[in-house]
């Protein structure tokens, strides 16, 4: 398989489960015509017209609340939120009525709906353009929440989403649109994190961007002879504890670092799992998230708030220190 | 378009202002603020000073120039992310909007809300906001604020942002309540890419407004006594206890919609038409007085120059010291 960009592997994972089921619509603001404000999806509306692939007014509520309906007698929509930011405009469709009504109805019917939307900070685009809506949607039965971190599983996650038969939120962090890598082939299981580095001293768990920054961490750290395996969970609700317990127990050591909030994200959840789960095989365990804010807009303030591949570095060898080596 | 007219003078427009010759310059010497204000943005952006992104307002300047003109201390204004120009024509100080952009401590907000994000309360400015169409809340809130008293609350906002189920919900509270605030729609004929037509059923906006029984004007809003006009006679109706009042705009902004647009979406001679009705040059031919005009601009452009430059020289926020709460004491 030849390498590709993050945004050109979505733009095929779209045009593939829209040829390969006649089901599939995909609607947003600007992403027909022009092509998505990110460049995401240009040639889908010529290739597969008005009919299945438009766009539409600056009304998130409708594209949701639509999403649903047309979900509910039989669609599979796949909608665009521009910014995560704005996802909160169409919560009341997507957590009161597509994620609960598969339960309430007695199953009658499910809701195979996606939205896809571009999230987090670090571009400049201070508080209502850099949110990860995460948080927001953690708490919501029903729904599923997947965070690929490459274009292989930016394409492969967003095919099992548009098979899936459940509301699926795809995040696409802004800073990896234009990340290279292999394209990959299929579908990637939803629910199932990825052990991308192997090692024993110390447990790296991150998504999207995050993981970049936990690599590169890990490689700063093997030149100081301190080994940490990372895993990129890649789906963020329903969580992959299972991988995450079976790394801990191998290196007793696990930090979890996500770029949103503390409060509320899934990384104090996730430590929460652990200490719950697999006590005894901890030595040492903590969070690097960012401060209880509103994201900031100057550089020197926004680069502050974030975490980084340096503090995770820094605060690991400090908590890790020499490891004995067998 | 429907059937409805659009005022094209001062005459058309209910009330009974006929601006003086001082009140022309003035308009004008706004105005040019804002133009040169947003030119030299773009400068900074260009060449990398200024973060992110950033929606320049060049073209629109005689709407939120003429409205604010028709506004006293006091009076509320709450703006969108293309919301320098709202900002200036309420007295904001260009050095610390300038500083704000470039991510200063010395920002009107410290650097920490950005181009798409300014609050100025010293200057009745209770926000520019990010979210498309939550200007229109702001203002309604505030003139829930107003309420009693003579003040009053101004929404600006884009066609696009007519779409949204904020405008609705807003201008149906606003009327139930009879809330002193003028709803102020800048058409500008696109949200982003798309045009109007294409995404606002009937394309009538100043129509879904009278659904409401809210009184609505529609404009030429690249004319700034027209405005200005149609402005103070909407304001005049809110002191006097009557409710709810809107105006439709008729402009077009002059570049992209942001800082990565080239605007190809626009048929040339639709561009061309609308750069010829250039509402900073129609004003200087109402006015017909280039010596003083010339006069004006030379000094908006100077006094711009050495805000700026400062702007420039001021200190980024340092996150060691200039630390947040998050919540207010
Ligand atoms: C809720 C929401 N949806 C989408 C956007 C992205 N967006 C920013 S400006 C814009 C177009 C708005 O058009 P209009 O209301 O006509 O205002 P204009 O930009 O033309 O001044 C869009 C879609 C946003 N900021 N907020
Ligand atoms: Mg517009």
């Amino acid at each position: 398989m030849s390498d590709t960009t993050f945004r050109k592997a979505i733009c095929a994972a779209l045009e593939e489960e829209l040829e390969r089921d006649e089901r599939v619509l995909f609607f947003g603001e600007d992403v027909a015509a022009a092509g998505g404000v990110f460049a995401v999806t240009p040639g889908l509306y010529e290739r597969f017209g008005p009919g299945r692939v438009f766009d539409t007014p600056i009304s998130e509520l409708a594209l949701a609340g639509a999403a649903f309906g047309s979900a509910v007698v039989g669609k599979r929509p796949v909608f665009e939120v521009m910014f995560g930011d704005f996802l909160i405009l169409a919560m009341d469709s997507l957590v009161n009525q597509a994620a609960k009504f598969w339960y309430i109805s007695n199953e009658q019917a499910p809701v195979p709906l996606t939205v896809r939307c571009a999230v987090g900070a670090g571009g400049r685009f201070g508080a209502i353009h850099s949110q990860t809506p995460t948080p927001w949607l953690l708490g919501v039965p029903g729904i599923k929440i997947v965070a690929p971190s490459t274009p292989a599983d930016a394409k492969g996650l967003l095919k099992s989403a548009i098979r899936d038969d459940n509301p699926v939120v795809v995040l696409e962090h802004k800073r990896l649109y234009s990340i290279s890598g292999p394209e990959g082939d299929g579908t990637v299981p939803i629910g199932e994190a990825n052990v991308v580095r192997e090692g024993s001293d110390i447990t790296i768990v991150a998504a999207m961007r995050g993981v970049h920054d936990a690599l590169a961490a890990a490689e700063t750290l093997a030149g100081d002879g301190i080994e940490a395996e990372v895993i990129d969970l890649r789906t963020l609700r329903p969580i992959d504890e299972r991988t995450v317990l079976e790394s801990v127990a191998k290196t007793n050591r696990v930090v979890m670092y996500d770029e949103g909030p503390e409060l509320g994200g899934w990384a104090r959840g996730l430590l929460g799992a652990v200490a719950e789960r697999g006590l005894e095989d901890i030595d040492d365990s903590w969070v690097i998230a960012s401060g209880e804010l509103p994201i900031p807009y100057s550089p020197t303030l926004e680069d502050d708030f974030l975490p980084s591949a340096e503090r995770l570095a820094d605060e690991i060898r400090a908590r890790v220190k020499a490891p004995a080596r067998a | 378009m429907s059937a409805v007219e659009t005022a094209t003078t001062v005459d058309a427009v209910a009330g009974d202002w006929q601006p003086t010759a001082d009140e022309l310059a003035g308009g004008l010497r706004t105005m040019l603020l804002l133009r040169r204000f947003e030119e030299e943005m773009q400068r900074l952006f260009l060449r990398g000073e200024i973060h992110g992104t950033v929606h320049l307002y060049i073209g629109q300047e005689a709407v939120s120039a003429g409205v604010c003109s028709a506004l006293e201390a006091g009076d509320w204004v709450a703006a969108t992310y293309r919301g320098h120009g709202a900002a200036l024509a309420q007295g904001s100080d260009p050095e610390a909007l300038a500083a704000e952009l470039l991510g200063r401590r010395t920002g009107t907000c410290g650097g920490r809300a950005g181009s798409m994000n300014i609050v100025d309360l010293d200057h009745g400015l209770v926000g520019c906001f990010g979210i498309v169409g939550g200007s229109i809340a702001a203002a309604t809130g505030a003139a829930l604020g107003c309420r009693g008293g003579d003040r009053v609350a101004v929404a600006f906002f884009g066609d696009g942002a007519t779409n949204q189920a904020y405008f609705h919900e807003c201008l149906n509270f606003a009327k139930v309540l009879e809330l002193p605030v003028l709803f102020v729609c800048e058409n500008n004929l696109y949200g982003e890419f798309t045009p109007l037509a294409q995404s606002t059923a009937g394309a009538d906006i100043a129509g879904r407004a009278r659904v409401f029984d809210i009184p609505a004007a529609r404009v030429d809003g690249n004319r700034w006594e027209v405005v200005a006009a149609a402005a103070r006679a909407a304001v005049a109706r809110m002191r006097a206890g009557e409710g709810p009042q809107f105006i439709e705009a008729l402009t077009y902004r002059h570049l992209g919609h942001s800082k990565s647009d080239a605007g190809r979406y626009r048929p040339p001679e639709e561009v061309e038409a609308w750069l010829a009705r250039d509402p900073i040059d129609q004003l200087r031919a109402t006015l017909a007085d280039d010596e003083r005009a010339d006069a004006i601009d030379a000094e908006v452009g100077g006094e711009l120059t050495a805000a700026v430059e400062r702007a420039l020289a001021a200190p980024f926020p340092d996150p060691a010291v200039d630390r947040a709460t998050e919540y207010a004491p």
